[in-house]
């Protein structure tokens, strides 16, 4: 491999991180509270607001339904407004943030409902305010569920990152159709698809041990 | 006065540390139901479902009350309203002078720091040691740190639990899990303990433990206990007062001794009869008839109270008619400190020796009643 090639190999490798790590920062920081508002806002729950509960369900729902290339190109308004470009590495964190944020609060969602309802119970006759419940009693307990389902967004989320070269967003799914497909240049593609894998089973590694190590306490077996 | 001579002061003579006392000379709070409704509507459309119906119920400061019934009869409801975490449809629950269903969620969360409930399934917290289940009330409640850790560990001595206190729920017996749960349930010093079925999941033995530490609770602070269950052995063991719900009506209630000597209601009956032996054997009850006509023998229960529990009176009878008398079953208990005697037995189908039983009934103090006559 030709130090060019190498230069431009570490250099995408840079870029998907980049996207990866800022847009999965900034799903969790939206996805977060979105998970727990849909977990405790059905009806009967700490913030009952049914309507508002079922429209960002749909929201949600409408978003992971969405393909992402599809999704990239449909926001591009949005992404112009928020990033003040539709195109580039920096822009390209706008879709794959818009596309974490419902994957996450999902995962959120499903681990707070695991929670024993008997501990709202308790809480709330103890004297609990609502968002105690939320710090204290879901979130704690929740937490190894989360923890469980961590690796899963930025999985797909380098997934994703590999669609983004279709708006200049680079990383390296992009240098891979570029440089391995349109160039013929298979040792690119294969170096790509090496790097890529080494990535996600990293993430995968490090949220099964960060998991472990969060039940092996808590839960028997 | 010499002052030399005088004996040193007693009060000046160090006395070994007390008992940790809880709130000297408080009582736990009065509850009272006026009659108390609830219904339930499942979905806007299913017909409502009445879980109680019409309670009137006093609950007295410092007392141990215990709410029996089947399950579905509307006990855990009448629990979940004194603090607020059902509110009656109709009716009025007042708990140490104040309206639970009037308050406003600030004034309600300071009145629920102030009741403490326990749980069937324990409802500990999975991710917090005994040590952070305990001192999870006091943290919502705001209180500094150094307190809560001097409050914690007075605690899990009170509840036997020194040893676990860096454990996780999961290492814990169910025994275990419930002391953690009452401990937590105190941490705030309330002056009510609510105990939703609290030794349901646990082992008889286990139950007894957690029961007497219950009692001792009581003794020791005056907290107010009002606990539901469907077993007449929790009332027997350790309340003063008993109320049965059936179909979410109070359907009888005094204090345990008098309702155990004197059951009225049929649902009432066979609690008592679960617990004091007082139930009649299978085949005797199938054989048995409402009238006298043409009987050989009557069935006879004999309730023994108080200080006659211990009176021969079998004996007596047996030797004043010259007559056998069979003993069918019996069973003497203590309840509530008191002794409690119950004896089924047959004796000949006679108006002499009815009237002889009677009188000795009466000189005696006992309760006698004729449940039904055998060929």
């Amino acid at each position: 491999m030709s130090p060019e090639i190498a230069r431009l190999l570490a250099e995408a490798t840079w870029q998907t991180l980049y996207m990866v790590t800022v847009a999965g920062l900034a799903g969790t920081l939206l996805g977060l509270p979105l998970g727990v508002f849909l977990a405790t806002s059905g009806k009967g729950e700490l913030f009952q607001a049914v309507a508002v509960n079922r429209v960002l369900g749909l929201v949600v729902n409408a978003a992971r339904s969405t393909p992402f290339i599809i999704l990239v190109v449909a926001i591009i308004p949005f992404t112009r407004l928020v990033a003040g470009t539709s195109i580039g590495t920096t822009a390209a964190i706008v879709p794959l943030t818009v596309a974490a944020t419902p994957f996450i609060a999902r995962i959120v969602e499903a681990a707070i409902r695991e929670v024993d309802q008997g501990l709202i119970e308790a809480s709330r006759a103890m004297g609990a305010t609502a968002f105690q419940i939320v710090r204290k009693v879901l979130l704690p307990e929740a937490l190894p569920a989360i923890v469980l389902g961590s690796p899963s967004p930025p999985s797909a989320l380098i997934g994703y990152s590999a669609m983004v070269g279709a708006v200049g967003g680079g990383g390296l799914g992009d240098l891979g159709i570029r440089f391995g497909y349109q160039r013929f240049m298979p040792e690119v593609m294969a170096a790509v698809v090496i790097v890529l894998i080494v990535l996600v089973q990293g993430v995968q590694s490090i949220g099964e041990s960060i998991a472990r190590r969060v039940n092996r306490r808590l839960r028997t077996a | 006065m010499n002052a030399l001579t005088r004996f040193p002061d007693p009060v000046a003579i160090p006395l070994p540390e007390p008992p940790p006392a809880e709130d000297p000379g408080s009582t736990g709070s009065t509850i009272l139901f006026r009659n108390v409704s609830k219904e339930f509507q499942a979905r806007d459309k299913d017909p409502a479902v009445t879980a109680l119906d019409g309670v009137d119920l006093a609950v007295p400061g410092g007392s141990i009350t215990g709410i029996i019934g089947r399950s579905g009869a509307g006990k855990s409801t009448l629990l979940r309203i004194i603090n607020g975490l059902d509110r009656p449809t109709s009716g009025s629950v007042v708990v140490d002078g104040a309206e639970v269903g009037n308050l406003e969620p600030a004034r309600l969360r300071d009145l629920r720091r102030s009741i403490g409930m326990i749980f069937q399934h324990f409802n500990l917290l999975s991710s917090r040691t005994v040590f952070d289940n305990i001192a999870l009330p006091l943290e919502l409640a705001g209180t500094p740190r150094a307190e809560i850790r001097s409050r914690v560990d007075e605690l899990i001595e009170l509840v036997g639990l020194g040893d676990k206190r860096g454990r996780y729920p999961v290492e814990l017996s169910g025994g275990q899990k419930q002391r953690v749960g009452i401990a937590r349930a105190l941490a705030t010093r309330p002056k009510v303990l609510l105990s939703d079925e609290a030794t349901s999941a646990l082992d008889p033995e286990t139950t007894r433990a957690i029961l007497a530490l219950l009692k001792r609770i009581n003794a020791l602070t005056g907290v107010t206990i009002v606990l539901i269950t469907h077993e007449m052995q929790v009332i027997k063991e350790i309340c003063d007062r008993v109320a049965v719900i059936e179909r979410g009506r109070i359907i009888e209630e005094g204090p345990v001794y008098e309702v155990f000597a004197r059951p009225r209601a049929e649902t009432t009956r066979n609690f008592v009869a679960s617990v004091t032996g007082s139930a009649l054997p299978r085949d005797l009850a199938d054989r048995l008839n409402a009238s006298p006509d043409g009987a050989g023998s009557a069935v006879i229960r004999i309730v023994f109270t108080g200080e006659h529990a211990t009176a021969p009176v079998i004996s007596r009878l047996s030797r004043s008619l010259d007559i056998d008398v069979n003993v069918l079953s019996g069973q003497v208990d203590e309840i509530g400190g008191r002794p409690f005697g119950n004896l089924i037995v047959t004796v000949p189908a006679r108006r002499d020796v009815s009237a002889a039983l009677q009188a000795l009934a009466t000189a005696h103090g006992l309760h006698t009643e004729i449940l039904g006559y055998v060929p």
